[in-house]
């Protein structure tokens, strides 16, 4: 039975109110949210980035659960040691045997810096849930370029100018990448469909073993859009096909959201002003490298799937 | 006769990898590289034999294997890991965190040096990178020092009025890959020694969840970090009261500084790690060649026992100390710089200079330490050292 917002609701807050996160944050947000689909204890951990930096202001924390940041690029491994320790005390009998270990970073802490502890840990089959929150680039430290930056985005250290359309490689596929440690869960998510986001993390904590779940988290100081229009904008990329839906689970790819109507990319990047130069170009080249190349991943997705696409054909570049 | 089960041939090693299997750690992080791995791999081999119910987290870098340790800790169990060199200096970062978090981690280091050019063998460049770390950092002689630096470690770091992670160093391939013999306690003399380590506060208490490493700004870092520090300063009455202890189930005793031949020196040599004994060798040749000299070996090296090494060289008319690394660019090595930083807030301060050797596993003889002594004692007569720094063992001639 699919999962109602009215259970969600009644599950404790385990991040408080009062962080610092900015007005229209959608990485805390989706934190939250995952937090709000745990029903047992867990232990949170984060890489260093904005949700550290955020919810943990010293005397204050936000954190109702135990939690701790080590390092920037080392996530994987803190949660590596934690989930050892939460076995042996589980064996013993001293805490819980379900208790479990969450680990957040940002795309930065994953795509990055911290792609060989992830891919460690994962490897090694850790029972834990790893969440990646993807605002494509490192906001904390002011917007510059990731691995996970998209093709064109004008960040601080890929700007647009005379000579750049800002960022000229497109983003690695990090799930893929997860995908190939053959654990049991991976999934994309997308914080404005909560009840697809609540119920892909309900999944991952009951596997044994290893759980990846990458959310896109717009953030409108490095996106460059109205900071209320994030969950749209979230919306949006799922629409369009830039951040589709989707889970692996045991090996099973399966399609979580296929739009009946599939507005083009370039109404999507339209709105966020990271992208603004491409559309005072007049070479209209960049946006249909952008638009073919989300068309030829969303085909390949659908393929994997078992799915054919429901909106008439593939939108094309406005 | 009847035969001594508690004697033991071991490899420096082994006798790390008993210790760790004896202290039953709940988490062990390990990674390979030389000359540390044989100690994991006899680990191991505990684990899967069933000798140690460890949970072994085979990590992908030293830096994981620090991380996870240090997560393991924050979690309320006990945890180690082991490295060497690279690996330690990959750690760095982490070595800091674990520190100011105060977790009680124990780890082994063999030593080795850090390159560039790569070398394997053994210097203490890779110790002496971490000495500002906030570890305490014990120093073996021999594979009976490592192995008992490793059960004391345990409870040193885990005393509630120390929490602070200790680091047991032995020298690569010349400790950790000789058989030595040694006296070692049965599982579970060590086991009644160490206790189990089950703290209150910790990332397991759900009841009263705790954060572990906030973001700590100017207003209360600078305090933080002074706390830290005095843990530091106040650590040696701790480590005393743990090492009267282990005296007592073991009858080995163990002080921050040993002193050999010392009472009446006029030279004194000043040496870490497994050098003392050949050290020893030639103090006692030139002793019967008439010359008065003595040594001091530093097993504590943090925190530096800087009352102790100035009162045992406020008397001596000249004193050498020996580093097995360069602080590149410091008028002397990082030995030297505690030795010479202690004899100031003592006193008195006698000449003293620094020879460095053993670069890289270059090897120091006998006869080496005897040429030391000889030039240490000219020292002595002149009051003048030739020179800050002089290098032993070089190929062809110093000068």
């Amino acid at each position: 039975m699919a999962l109602k917002l009215r259970e969600l609701t009644q599950t404790p807050e385990l991040i408080a109110c009062g962080h610092r996160a900015c007005a229209g944050c959608l990485g805390v947000n989706a934190v939250r949210q995952v937090l709000h689909a745990v029903d047992r204890p867990v232990v949170t951990t984060s890489a260093t980035g904005c949700l550290e930096v955020t919810t943990t202001i010293y005397p204050y924390t936000a954190w109702e659960t135990p939690f701790i940041h080590s390092a920037f690029e080392n996530v994987a491994a803190t949660a590596s040691g934690i989930e050892a320790a939460l076995k042996v005390l589980g064996d013993e009998g001293s805490i819980p045997k379900k208790a479990k270990t969450i680990a957040f970073a940002g795309d930065g802490g994953t795509y990055d810096i911290g792609l060989q502890a992830l891919s460690g840990a994962l490897e090694r089959g850790h029972d834990f849930l790893y969440v990646c929150y993807n605002n494509e680039a490192y906001m904390n430290t002011g917007i510059q370029r990731s691995g996970a930056t998209p093709y064109g985005a004008s960040t601080t250290t890929s700007p647009a100018g005379r000579a750049s359309l800002g960022k000229t490689q497109r983003p690695k596929n990090l799930t893929d990448i997860v995908v190939a440690h053959n654990i049991p869960y991976v999934a994309q998510a997308s914080p404005h469909n909560w009840r697809d986001l609540a119920t892909k993390v309900k999944k991952a904590m009951d596997k044994e073993g290893p759980a990846f779940i990458n959310i896109l988290a717009p953030c409108h100081r490095g996106w460059r859009y109205p900071m209320e229009e994030g969950i749209s904008i979230s919306k949006m990329a799922v629409d369009t096909c830039v951040w589709p839906l989707f889970e692996v689970d045991e090996g099973e790819w399966k399609l979580s959201y296929n739009p009946r109507k599939k507005p083009a990319v370039a109404d999507w990047l339209k709105r966020q002003r990271r992208f603004e130069h491409l559309f005072k170009s007049d070479d209209p080249a960049p946006l249909e490298t952008i638009q073919q190349a989300v068309d030829a991943d969303w085909l390949r997705l659908l393929g994997r799937c078992g799915e054919a696409p429901k909106a008439d054909g593939n939108a094309t570049a406005a | 006769m009847k035969r001594d089960s508690s004697r033991v041939a071991l490899t420096g090693n082994e006798a790390g990898a008993l210790a760790m299997k004896q202290v039953r750690p709940d988490v062990v992080a390990g990674y390979p590289i030389t000359p540390q791995t044989e100690l994991m791999q006899q680990f191991a081999k505990y684990v899967a034999d069933g000798d140690v119910a460890t949970d072994l987290v085979l990590v992908e870098s030293e830096h994981s294997a620090m991380s996870a340790v240090i997560g393991a800790s924050a979690t309320g169990v006990r945890a180690m890991t082991a490295t060497s060199a690279n690996g330690l200096a990959l750690m760095w970062e982490m070595l800091y965190i674990a520190a100011g978090y105060r977790l009680p981690i124990s780890t082994m280091l063999v030593s080795r040096s850090l390159g560039g050019p790569i070398n394997i063998h053994c210097d203490h460049s890779d110790a002496m990178g971490m000495r500002d770390t906030g570890w305490i950092m014990l120093f073996a002689e021999t594979a009976q020092e490592a192995y008992d630096n490793g059960i004391m470690a345990t409870r040193i770091a885990e005393h509630d009025s120390v929490r602070t992670p200790v680091m047991t160093v032995q020298d690569g391939f010349i400790t950790s890959h000789t058989t030595q013999v040694l006296s070692v306690l049965t599982d579970d003399q060590v086991t009644r020694f160490v206790g189990v380590y089950r703290p209150e506060r910790s990332l397991s208490n759900f009841e009263q969840p705790m954060t572990y490493g906030s973001i700590v700004l100017p207003d209360y870092y600078m305090d933080i970090k002074r706390q830290q520090a005095d843990a530091m300063v106040n650590a040696p009455r701790f480590i005393d009261q743990v090492s009267e202890e282990y005296a007592e189930l073991s009858g080995r005793r163990y002080d921050p500084i040993e002193l050999y031949r010392m009472d009446d020196a006029q030279v004194a040599l000043v040496v870490l790690g497994s050098a003392a004994g050949t050290a020893k060798d030639a103090i006692d040749i030139m002793r019967e060649r008439g010359v008065a000299v003595g040594l001091l070996k530093v097993r504590m090296f943090r925190p530096f026992p800087h009352v102790e090494v100035a009162e045992a060289l406020s008397r001596t008319r000249a004193i050498c100390v020996m580093d097995r690394s360069l602080a590149m660019g410091a008028p002397m090595g990082a030995l030297a710089q505690d030795v010479a930083t202690s004899l100031v807030t003592g006193r008195r301060v006698p000449p003293m200079y620094n020879a460095v050797y053993g670069l890289g596993g270059r090897d120091i003889t006998i006869e080496d330490f005897q040429g030391v002594i000889e030039e240490a004692a000219e020292v002595a007569v002149t009051g003048a050292p030739k020179a800050a720094v002089r290098y032993v063992g070089l190929r062809g001639n110093e000068e």
